[in-house]
């Protein structure tokens, strides 16, 4: 036992153990350092990195904007859609839980094997949509015995709903969900990521999509780290689209798609003064309704296969030869250019020839000497060869230009054609080959290489119908007018066709109506104030042979449908005071007058009669129920 | 004279023991106990069940037997330094075996009803033997190095057993507890240059020996951002919640972090960050202060004892202490990797609770017995 060596022993570890005790203290103090680094100096950053943890936004979709008619008629609307979700965490057993729900309403056996399959993928306090589009009294018997349905949670969202079918397919269109092509191609909107939502995909719908969709609202909440939301902080409602108000009036689009029945056919009725499309029919059409829920593939394959092609808008995307309704334009660039007077008159002697060229007119016989007013009400061919020779082709595709035809007519619809006018200079660029005068013979009466559609024909028969006043089609009355740069109060612009060359013109047109040889003389409208002046056409789908003429031709109802010619009928009314337009085609129809003139007639006597634009007159409206009764 | 030769060893009684029991350190560690019952009734959302409940139960129980090793007599606990080691090292010898076996990693072994972790007795037991090795060395022993070769080896073997677990976290708490022991008991300051000289191209060679989830946890430690969703997301999130708590935190039962689940293992390895959300860097140095206080209390113990087992012992003990703190408070600001050490008292569980207060009590036995004194021969 050595107490010296135990009182070094004892000093070594204590100078031992203060050294460590120091060196402790150092570390503490380094730890102490941090904790001031990372909660003092670094705080606002982490402070905003938590905030970033726990704070989610969501988007709230907006209401799309609804469309309306001009006489405010909702024609889309966005309905309540009821809907059934699961929340697997509220329930002890999904499957108990499902044939419950089944006691109430019928549960699909796809949806139930869909539920069962994603309540074992998602997290339990996921929502997993189990039911939509339920009705009202379904969702109110759910409703009543939710306390025996654990987890299951009733749900009110919108959809789009067109409550008058396919009246409105080609025009307002539909919308679907947003698809990859969409993502790339349109301006980035974060709403278009949002599940389920929908944009316009053709029609109305589409070109106004921006300002029909409205702003995106958000709502800020705190999530736990599983993606759990704990609490709503802060919401902000976005702005719902606006509303678009038609130029078209419901129920003569409603009158319009029901006179041309199970015909292929398509109609524009025009107020001749606005260009106000007050009817844009194009049949047979589908419903629209079918596209925004999702369509079947075999109703899809039956709109695709229809050879009556339902899924297009024939008013404004079909292009048709616009036959002898061309012939005012050719009348008009004659008179103007001065190579013909008003009384000029050629011999029809039932053909032409030029050069070992036989140029027929329709009418087997020929119709003797006529002048210009007769030549269009009877529609004389060999007339039309003459002048067309005379004037030649430029002077009149001038003209057509003039009158809206071979241009796109700014219409507020995607896909619209432009037709065909043809000139010297096209066909040398086109097909490398000279314009012959046959090709003007051709063109004088609408056939050849003119192409028009049934939206030009109405505009051509409203710029005569006003005077030459160049109005372009509309399709909105409100203020997105403006969008397209066209100012709706601006004045139109004047043709500046001299008042006598149309006064000859709208004359020869009232007697194809209301003159003893007229060709549609079977669809005049017998009132004095309400008089309707138009013009025949019929567009040749195929040519017709030497040996047909000689053994006669074959009655439009003798051959096959789709060899029929085209009938188009255009019009505008009261001849006196004009204020509506309207133009006709029913494809493969045979004969103008039979099929497209009683129908242009009735369209713009109901046009007349409903008056959507107003002034029509007190006394003739007064005058029409009298007769009614 | 006989007093200060050290001759209380007779006429100490068990109402004395009791009295003469370190009641200051007793109440600083039930208050730091008490700091984590407070953090698990935060964690539960403000509910002692489940967690804080079960804490207090298992610290009644370890605070039982603390009182029981504290009254202990301090020769006891030098007889049964080696057989303690010896027990502790068969264990471990027994998980490892088990582990070959085919019942897969484990840690612990089933001794009846408890579970027992085996490196858990072995942090007590490895400074017992080495307080018990040098307490027999005399001052010219302690420098010659083929005295030292013996205290090496009882370090190898419990610290190759427990990496092979794998267990890196207690394999490095294990050496440097014992560092410190090595460095109390005098052994001259360049042999520890000499090791540590040694020791870093072999943990360059040993890096190659680790598991791949140990060598992600040192890389990623080395830049959590490059990982923000992998396993840099713990440390990640970690300084989010001691950053985002400023000064004075976001209040009782009110961190974001925590509460929203974006903390990991919050209850038990990063406890401290939200206790730090929750109380901002004020609630941090407070705690500071506290393990300050503790750490402090054991090095008077240690130095104020009269025999050498008992100043080594109790530094041991103290030292680990230490390092438990250290390593978890630097592992969750993001100073070290992520090697799973529990805050001491504070993190829930009961076996580390249950070895702190054992060690306690070791330190308040080497308290209550300062004045015996051992024969350096005697046994």
């Amino acid at each position: 036992m050595s107490t010296a060596r135990d009182k070094e022993k004892a000093r070594l570890f204590t100078r031992r153990a203060l050294l460590l005790g120091g060196a402790q203290a150092a570390l503490m103090s380094v730890l102490a350092g941090r904790l001031y680094y990372l909660q003092v100096m670094q705080s606002d950053e982490y402070s905003m990195m938590a905030d970033e943890n726990r704070m989610n936004i969501r988007l709230l979709a907006p209401l799309r904007g609804r469309i309306m008619d001009r006489t405010g008629t909702e024609v889309a609307s966005n309905r309540q859609n009821f809907r059934v979700v699961l929340i697997r965490e509220q329930t002890e057993d999904v499957e108990r839980t499902l044939d419950r729900l089944s006691d109430l309403v019928e549960v699909p056996e796809d949806d139930r094997l869909r539920v069962l399959k994603e309540t074992r993928r998602k997290r339990g306090f996921v929502p997993i949509p189990v039911m939509e589009n339920l009705t009202w009294e379904e969702f109110s018997r759910i409703n009543v015995h939710s306390p025996e349905l654990p987890g299951i949670h009733l749900e009110v969202g919108e959809k789009r709903h067109y409550p008058y079918g396919n009246l409105f397919a080609h025009t307002v269109g539909y919308v679907g969900a947003v698809s990859e092509r969409d993502l790339r191609n349109l301006e980035p909107d974060p709403l278009l990521e949002l599940p389920g939502f929908r944009i316009g995909k053709s029609g109305i719908e589409k070109y106004y999509d921006q300002p029909l969709r409205g702003t995106a609202g958000t709502s800020r909440v705190e999530a736990n780290a599983y993606g759990r939301v704990i609490r709503e902080l802060s919401r902000q409602e976005g702005d719902p689209g606006e509303d678009l108000e038609l130029t078209i009036d419901v129920r003569l689009q409603n009158f319009a798609v029901e006179r041309m029945g199970e015909e292929s056919a398509a109609a524009v009725v025009l107020d001749i003064h606005s260009g106000d499309i007050l009817s844009m029919v194009s049949v047979p059409s589908f419903n629209p309704n079918s596209f925004t829920t999702g369509i079947s593939v075999k109703e899809w394959e039956g709109l695709r296969s229809n050879p009556k092609n339902p899924l297009t808008n024939k008013a404004v995307t079909g292009q048709y030869p616009p036959g002898s309704t061309f012939k005012m334009i050719v009348a008009l660039a004659a008179l103007e250019a001065g190579v013909i007077s008003p009384d000029y008159k050629v011999y029809c002697a039932g053909h032409t020839m030029l050069g070992k060229h036989k140029f027929h007119c329709w009418k087997r016989g020929g119709h003797g000497k006529l002048g210009l007013i007769e030549s269009i009400e009877q529609s004389c061919d060999v007339y039309f060869y003459d002048i067309a020779r005379k004037v030649g082709i430029d002077k009149i595709a001038e003209m057509a230009e003039q009158f809206g035809l071979g241009e796109k007519l700014d219409l507020d619809l995607y896909g619209e054609k432009k037709g065909l006018i043809p000139t010297m200079a096209w066909k040398q660029a086109r097909l490398g080959e000279r314009w012959q005068v046959g090709d003007t013979y051709n063109a004088g009466i609408g056939q050849g290489y003119v192409l028009t559609t049934p939206l030009q024909l109405a505009i051509m028969t409203a710029r005569l119908a006003n005077g030459g006043k160049k109005v372009y089609p509309r399709l909105i009355r409100n203020k997105f007018q403006s969008i397209d740069g066209l100012d709706a109060s601006a004045a139109p612009e004047e043709i500046g066709v001299s008042k006598s060359s149309m006064q000859y013109v709208l004359k020869g047109m009232y007697d194809v109506v209301n003159g003893s040889k007229g060709t549609a003389k079977g669809s005049k409208i017998d009132l004095n104030d309400w008089e309707m002046a138009g013009k025949s056409g019929t567009a040749q789908v195929r040519r017709i042979s030497k040996k047909e003429r000689l053994t006669g031709v074959l009655k439009a109802e003798e051959r096959p449908w789709k060899e029929r010619d085209h009938a188009l009928f255009v019009a505008y009314a009261p001849y006196d005071n004009p204020k509506y337009a309207v133009s006709v085609i029913v494809e493969h129809g045979g004969s103008a007058s039979k099929v497209a003139a009683p129908m242009a007639r009735d369209l713009l006597l109901e046009t007349l009669k409903l008056d959507p634009v107003g002034n029509a007159g007190p006394k003739s409206a007064s005058r029409l129920r009298g007769q009614d009764a | 004279m006989l007093r200060e030769l050290g001759a209380r060893e007779t006429d100490l009684t068990l109402t004395k023991k009791i009295l003469d029991l370190n009641w200051g350190l007793i109440l600083l560690i039930c208050i730091v106990a008490s700091v984590g019952f407070m953090m698990l009734y935060s964690a539960a959302n403000g509910d002692v069940n489940p967690w804080a409940s079960r804490q207090m139960m298992r610290f009644a129980a370890g605070m039982v037997v603390m009182f029981v090793v504290a009254l202990t007599d301090i020769r006891i606990w030098l007889r049964l330094a080696y057989p303690a080691y010896a027990i502790a090292l068969l264990m471990l010898g027994a998980v490892e075996v088990m582990g070959v076996i085919g019942m897969g990693a484990r840690r612990w072994v089933e001794i009846g009803p408890i579970q027992v972790q085996p490196s858990e007795v072995m942090k007590i037991a490895l400074i017992m033997a080495l307080a018990r090795y040098f307490h027999g060395l005399d001052m010219v022993e302690v420098r010659r190095i083929p005295y030292l070769i013996p205290p090496l080896v009882l370090i190898a073997m419990p610290a190759a057993l427990v990496l092979r677990q794998p267990d890196l976290g207690t394999t490095l708490l294990l050496i440097a507890g014992a560092g410190i022991v090595f460095f109390a008991a005098g052994v001259s300051l360049w042999k520890f240059g000499a090791v540590i000289g040694a020791a870093i191209p072999t943990a360059f060679f040993a890096y190659q020996f680790l598991h791949e989830y140990q060598k992600k946890r040192i890389l990623i430690f080395l830049n959590p951002e490059s990982d923000p969703l992998g396993a840099g997301y713990h440390i990640m999130q970690s300084k989010i919640a001691l950053g985002s708590g400023g000064v004075f935190g976001k209040g009782f039962v009110q961190g974001t972090q925590s509460h929203l689940n974006y903390l990991p293992e919050m209850r038990t390895d990063f406890i401290f960050s939200m206790l730090a959300e929750e109380f901002g860097m004020v609630g941090g140095l407070v705690l500071f202060a506290l393990y300050f206080l503790l750490i402090a209390y054991g090095f008077a113990i240690a130095i104020r004892a009269r025999n050498q087992f008992g100043r080594l012992l109790s530094i041991g003990l103290i030292g680990i202490f230490f390092l438990y703190f250290f390593i978890n408070i630097a592992m969750v600001m993001g100073l070290v990797p992520v090697v799973g050490v529990p805050l001491p008292l504070v993190s829930y569980g009961g076996t580390s609770m249950l070895t702190l207060l054992v060690s306690f009590g070791m330190i308040m036995s080497v308290y209550v017995h300062r004045d015996v004194y051992i024969s350096q021969r005697k046994y």
